[in-house]
């Protein structure tokens, strides 16, 4: 039985050292006129190399994650450590803030519009017609509001980061910046850090205040929905702490999409090609990361304030 | 001032630079030639620290600068000023900005001593009255002269040039490498220029290294690297390739 074994395993080792080099990377109809043993010592040449890509991956996820991480412990210290240039804080905020308030507004109240619609002709049926501004009202502002103000955020000034630091990267204006005696973090990172922990709640506000207006109008005065009791409702269920969880998440996110979209610019490719990939990598790395880390953050931030 | 000890760097697999010693004096003006894509302008950027090596050290006034994270190099980074390839002026500033961004975190220095400043420098690049224009609107040449204006305005000790003159027609090469003698002399600075532009070498250089093969081929004064026998010195100042 073992020497059975061991004729197999040379044999396998004879077709690895017989396979010629150059079919490694054919495809596989070419490899079918290939004999069955090279064949299968082709697939297991393609598994090995699949393999030793997935590790590849997985050290360049986990440096990437170190990078970021590098990063963020960079910029906390340099919060807490350096005094903030007011001025590139202000601009910032006024690109983040004002400039993204149309696209955040849209979002909202059409979202508020949707899912009040939504949410009557579902409750109608059971007669709870007069809880639909409360549900909307609850979910706006503990869901809906921070996470799609954050994506919407994320698509626009995350990219714009991402797509403006890259740039610098690739023009060498960020070796200039350390050059001059300047570091990066300080002076790229820290003001959309700020900007984006300040504006994010404040713009996450206005849109659940549009989407819960919004609610109202589709619910009042398209539905017909008792406006006194509607209103008691929404008071009733939306407390303080779903208000304040919303808000907390805001902040969480505003970081992720400042943190992210520095991090894809300051280590983007090279080229124009460079700052394409790092500008869409920088939306849909934080697109994802808002989501997911809003599963956690509902679940962690409902036992500590009760939400439910 | 700096010297550099058994220096290696690989980007990759590619080993850029394998063993680079050298040493700069205070004062000295030197340039480093070498092929295009020898590791000209990577050599450099090690001496700003701009790049950690994989190997070796590199010394700044007897000070190691490969171990020291990004804000241990700040104060090192105050004795250096860099132009550039490309200028790498920031393009959302205007020239005044750009030259006045080194003082930019300096409160105590008034507005009009800074704007007094930076009509100096560019006095001394030769481009008084630009002050308000945008790097968009300069041409090349233009664009190299502020690039130096930013770099000397806080009056380091060391400037770096980064191929000054590429890319730019021989009559403005003429003007940049006078601003950079110019520069030299009127501020007592040690220079270091990468260029592949033999012309400038022999005008910048008092001492010229030529890099070959990852490595430091060869030393000399001016006069000894172009009076050189040696054939592969021959071949790069005369400009002969391999090919048919």
């Amino acid at each position: 039985m073992r020497k059975r074994l061991s004729c197999g395993l040379r044999r396998r080792k004879r077709l690895l050292r017989e396979f010629p080099k150059e079919h490694w990377n054919q495809s596989l109809p070419t490899l079918g006129i290939l004999p069955l043993g090279k064949f299968c010592s082709a697939l297991l040449v393609s598994a090995t190399v699949m393999i030793s890509e997935a590790k590849q991956w997985v050290v360049e996820w986990i440096e990437g994650l170190g990078r970021l991480s590098i990063l963020a412990r960079e910029a906390i210290t340099s919060l807490f450590t350096l005094k903030v240039a007011w001025c590139d804080f202000l601009y910032q905020l006024y690109f983040v803030g004002v400039k993204s308030q149309s696209v955040v507004l849209i979002t909202g109240a059409f979202t508020g519009m949707v899912l009040s619609a939504q949410t009557y002709m579902q409750f109608h049926k059971v007669r709870m017609d007069t809880a639909t501004l409360a549900v909307v009202s609850v979910a706006m502002c503990s869901e809906l509001g921070p996470v799609l103000t954050g994506l919407m955020v994320a698509g626009r000034v995350g990219a714009a980061i991402a797509a403006e630091v890259g740039t610098m990267r690739v023009t060498e204006q960020i070796d200039a910046l350390r050059t001059l005696a300047t570091h990066p973090v300080d002076y790229l990172v820290v003001p959309r850090l700020l900007a984006l922990h300040v504006a994010l709640p404040l713009l996450t506000v206005e849109s659940i205040t549009v989407g819960i207006v919004g609610a109202w109008i589709v619910g009042v005065q398209i539905y017909d929905i008792d406006a006194t009791y509607a209103w008691a409702n929404m008071l009733k269920y939306t407390t303080t702490s779903v208000v304040v969880v919303g808000l907390i998440k805001a902040v969480v996110f505003g970081g992720i999409v400042a943190l992210i979209g520095c991090y894809k610019g300051m280590f983007c490719g090279e080229g124009a090609e460079g700052v394409g990939r790092a500008t869409t990598e920088a939306v849909v790395y934080s697109s994802i990361t808002i989501l997911i880390t809003n599963l956690f953050l509902t679940l962690s931030l409902g036992q500590i304030f009760h939400t439910f | 001032m700096i010297e550099v000890r058994d220096l290696k760097k690989s980007f990759g697999r590619q080993a850029i630079l394998d063993g680079v010693n050298l040493r700069i004096e205070k004062g000295e003006s030197v340039v480093i030639i070498g092929r295009s894509g020898g590791g000209k302008s990577v050599l450099l950027k090690h001496l700003v620290a701009l790049l950690k090596p994989d190997s070796g050290q590199v010394l700044v006034d007897g000070e190691d600068v490969v171990p020291m994270n990004e804000r241990q190099l700040l104060p090192v980074r105050h004795k250096f000023g860099m132009l550039f390839q490309g200028a790498a002026l920031f393009d959302s500033m205007t020239v005044a900005e750009n030259i006045a961004f080194p003082f930019r975190r300096e409160k105590k220095m008034a507005k009009e001593e800074v704007a007094r400043k930076v009509s100096e420098v560019l006095a001394m690049v030769e481009l008084p009255g630009t002050e308000e224009k945008k790097p968009s609107e300069l041409s090349g040449g233009m664009r190299k002269r502020v690039g130096l204006a930013r770099a000397i305005v806080y009056q380091p000790q060391i400037v770096l040039y980064d191929e000054p003159t590429t890319g730019l027609d021989p009559v403005v090469s003429d003007s940049i490498d006078k601003l950079i003698l110019r520069v030299r002399d009127r501020l007592d600075v040690t220079t270091v220029v990468v260029t592949h532009d033999m012309r400038s070498a022999r005008r910048l250089g008092q001492r010229i290294m030529m890099l070959h093969d990852k490595k430091i081929y060869v030393t000399g004064t001016a006069d000894e690297i172009f009076e050189s026998k040696d054939p592969l010195v021959r071949k790069f100042i005369d400009g002969i390739s391999d090919a048919n």
